[in-house]
């Protein structure tokens, strides 16, 4: 059996990637998906104990992370696709018209 | 062993990649290959295409692709329901027709709305 | 090496590189389609967890939902011939600290913590999560239902092509 550690540093890592996708990266829909990537790691860290502690709660509270998830991805999309109607643009730095 | 279970997955899984693979790289490899100007036309033998395909696509199709995760989510919710469904009687079963009833109101929203009408 | 470590390496490994991919590759097209290879070795890795029934969802929804969509986003806002794919990257400096204290920070606290774990199930869970779902989180349940209502009629609210307005057609 694989020791829980491995699964939790694997989390980490992906946890770490999709920070590193939202800093630096300037398209919205690439930092969309970092977005997801941490999700995905949430996810994972939730299952790996649910499976190490033997309890199947972990397991269900997935399922609303993945329903929040999907229903993040389409309202999320839609803003950025009505976003990219009105200025033309899907770069974070130039969508700046609450700055002041 | 559990997962001794996931063995047909794997051998579907990696069929249906070699498949492909084999496929798309015979018909390259095996094929006649004999190009002129007009069988490298888009439509041999049509109309000429009046500009290019690749073009940013209409945002129905996102729509339509967004009702369907929407509901591909409910469905997931379903399936844990539906393998205990026996036991609950009554009461599960009215708790799943108000998760459901609350997304056919908004089914019948965008239906009404004309989200769905595709021209 | 156990038959069952080198099939978690592998899944580790596929997990681990197509993330760098989606983080650091020039081309949105790329980053999006080796997303697909970050969840489907997510999905793995749930199977591994003997979490069955939530890796097909994991492939149902992220792959064939959730990726569907983010595909659509990308060829919705890209110009494929004429805007260029590629998207720049700049903070380097402050990201690199940023994610050096961050991963740190995780991986110790998982490092040195002592987790205390029981034997694992095995088995089929479809049943188990739905007793949970119909006993002792039915108000999440419901709630999850107002969610995606809201969600459905938000989307198609934003995103609906109100005619006479310039783009797309």
């Amino acid at each position: 059996m694989i020791p829980l550690d491995y699964y939790l540093i694997l989390s980490a890592l992906l946890f770490t990637f999709g920070v590193i996708g939202v800093v630096i990266r300037r398209n919205v829909i690439i930092v969309f998906m970092s977005i997801e990537l941490m999700l995905n790691s949430v996810n994972l860290t939730l299952v790996g104990y649910s499976a190490y502690l033997g309890d199947p709660t972990g397991q269900m509270l997935v399922f609303f992370v993945i329903a929040v998830a999907a229903a993040e991805a389409a309202v999320g999309l839609g803003i950025v696709i009505a976003l990219f109607r009105l200025r033309r643009t899907v770069n974070v730095d130039e969508i700046n018209i609450l700055k002041w | 062993m559990v997962l001794l279970d996931y063995v047909p997955i794997f051998i579907m899984v990696s069929l249906a990649g070699i498949f492909g693979l084999v496929l798309s790289k015979a018909s390259e490899i095996f094929g006649p290959k004999k190009p002129n100007p007009e069988k490298l036309s888009t439509y041999e033998s049509g109309m000429q295409p009046i500009r290019t395909a690749r073009e940013r696509f209409s945002v129905k199709f996102y729509l339509v692709a967004m009702l369907f995760i929407l509901f591909d989510v409910e469905i997931v919710f379903l399936y844990p329901w539906a393998a205990v469904v026996r036991e609950l009687r009554l009461f599960g079963f009215i708790e799943m027709l108000i998760f459901v009833a609350v997304l056919l109101v908004g089914y019948v929203y965008i239906l009404k709305k004309g989200a769905l009408r595709w021209d | 090496m156990d038959f069952v470590d080198i099939i978690f390496v592998v899944f580790a490994l596929i997990v681990v590189v197509s993330a760098f991919i989606v983080v650091f590759s020039r081309s949105i097209i790329r980053s999006a389609f080796s997303l697909l290879f970050t969840f489907f070795g997510v999905a793995g890795l749930y199977v591994l967890l003997n979490a069955d029934f939530l890796a097909v969802t994991q492939v149902l929804i992220y792959v064939g939902g959730i990726l569907i969509l983010i595909l659509f986003g990308v060829m919705l806002t890209t110009n494929v011939v004429s805007v260029e794919i590629k998207t720049g990257t700049l903070q380097t400096v402050p990201a690199a600290v940023i994610v050096a204290v961050l991963s740190g920070t995780i991986a110790g606290i998982f490092w040195f913590t002592e987790w205390h774990t029981a034997p694992a199930r095995e088995g089929p869970t479809t049943k188990a999560l739905g007793t949970l779902f119909m006993t002792d989180y039915l108000l999440p349940f419901e709630i999850a239902s107002i969610l995606l209502l809201v969600a459905l009629i938000g989307a198609a609210m934003i995103a609906r092509h109100e005619r006479g307005t310039e783009g797309g057609r």
